[in-house]
């Protein structure tokens, strides 16, 4: 049976470091995602993870189980993600439906659109539209909606990652989540 | 009941929040909040449309193959008594006489505090917390320390002019000399090699003075003497030993185990 990520974290703690290989077997890949999602770039996401596990073994003695070790994971990587993000010039990361490669791109039809081209291009601008939508957000109120949205935590849990009240976590994901209805509604019917 | 909010949707959507069900027997009820609710989804299924790189199983494990040449320039030097209480088991501290005398009283003083189980209910093996693992293990290194400081300033002091019994310096220095040499190896073992060095030294004086006659020569201890002054011993022993006090005070003050009484 596998060990329980407490029981890892203490033998962590008690100097044998190379059981930190099961924590970032076990999370690498939910660590990618929420990455993935909040800074649009595999490649910075590849970053993310890193300097995330970095982060988490430096830090590992101050982990004191008051949330699950996921939750706290979380909250390093939503923080190096921020920082990573206020690095980079924002428009470099997502891009906006102006983007003239987005228009050249929409004009040349890719081989997986080819049987449907109109379906093809649709599909394009609506992951565009998407990306732009997602990229209008604040830094908060994008890794809210993430985790709520795509990761499945609580409005609570949350609010333990963010370090926030569960009204301000709340409020968070409200906002994101009028932000992109109000940006999507338009779009969403053409990828029915 | 009033029509839904646009946050009311919000939970709704995610099932979180108070009044769920007063919220479902709306929308069914009610066209206009329905048909903003389909909206709503159809908006937040869309955002789903766009795929997130794959990551295969094996991905967990090259995570880790490029993060532990940095994990192993990151991993921090531990103390010199944290790296000897690291690698101290209770059987292997228990070979010490001293140091056993120390644990019984330890384990005594913390089953005085357990609660007696109820008769009949299973009885757990009861192991000692991190915490008071560590203040244990300080105390047995500080003792050590202690110990052998007494012990050199004893011979250093010795001035008689002439032999001197050290008999019972001899009993100490022999009771020291194993616990002595699992330090210096364990420092040795985690590079600590400026606490090796304090305790090969001292390890060297134990090992003479041990096999030395009870009644030691006048050169006998001019040498001793000299090999403390010239390695400065007595006083790395002492700041030594001063340090694992300081440990010792930190690890009193972050306040008593907590017996689990489960």
């Amino acid at each position: 049976m596998e060990a329980s990520d407490l029981a890892v974290v203490a033998r962590v703690k008690a100097g044998d470091h190379d059981a930190f290989r099961h924590l970032v077997e076990r999370h690498s890949r939910s660590v990618f995602r929420l990455a993935y999602r909040l800074t649009g770039q595999e490649q910075d996401a590849e970053d993310v993870v890193q300097e995330t596990f970095l982060r988490a073994f430096r830090e590992i003695r101050r982990f004191e189980a008051r949330s699950s070790f996921a939750t706290w994971l979380y909250r390093i990587g939503v923080n190096c993600a921020h920082d990573l993000l206020r690095q980079r010039p924002r428009a470099g990361s997502r891009p906006s439906l102006d983007d003239p490669a987005l228009r050249v791109a929409d004009s040349l039809a890719d081989p997986a659109a080819s049987a449907d081209p109109l379906r093809g291009l649709a599909s394009r601008r609506i992951d565009a539209c998407v990306r732009s939508a997602m990229g209008e957000l604040t830094d908060q109120e994008r890794s809210a909606f993430v985790m709520r949205h795509f990761e499945g935590l609580s409005i609570e849990e949350i609010g333990r990652v963010l370090d926030l009240k569960t009204s301000a976590a709340k409020h968070s994901v409200f906002r994101a989540v009028q932000k992109l209805r109000r940006a999507l509604e338009p779009v969403a019917e053409l990828s029915r | 009941m009033t029509h839904l909010s646009d946050d009311d949707l919000v939970l709704l959507f995610y099932r979180e929040g108070d009044g769920l069900q007063e919220a479902d027997a709306h929308a069914a009820s009610c066209a206009g909040c329905r048909e903003r609710f389909e909206k709503l989804t159809m908006a937040l299924r869309t955002v789903e449309s766009e795929p997130v790189p794959e990551r295969g199983e094996s991905y967990g494990a090259e995570v880790w193959a490029r993060l532990q040449p940095r994990l192993a320039a990151e991993r921090p030097r531990p103390r010199w008594w944290e790296s000897i209480a690291a690698a101290m088991t209770w059987s292997r501290l228990a070979m010490g006489g001293a140091v056993a005398a120390l644990l019984v009283a330890a384990f005594l003083a913390g089953r005085s505090s357990v609660q007696p189980a109820p008769p009949g209910a299973p009885r757990q093996a009861e192991a000692p917390s991190d915490a008071a693992r560590e203040r244990v293990l300080l105390a047995a290194v500080g003792s050590h320390l202690d110990r052998s400081r007494v012990v050199l300033t004893e011979i250093a002091h010795r001035n008689g002019g002439g032999a001197a019994d050290i008999s019972s310096e001899q009993a100490t220095a022999s009771d020291l000399l194993a616990a002595n040499r699992l330090y210096r190896q364990t420092a040795v073992r985690n590079g600590d090699a400026a606490v090796a060095a304090v305790l090969e030294d001292l390890e060297r004086l134990l090992v003479e003075i041990t096999s030395s006659p009870s009644v030691a020569s006048h050169d006998d201890l001019a040498r001793w003497r000299e090999q403390i002054d010239a390695k400065g011993l007595l006083f790395k022993v002492t700041v030594m030993g001063s340090r694992v006090r300081d440990r010792q005070q930190g690890a009193a003050a972050s306040g008593p185990a907590t017996k689990a009484s489960t």
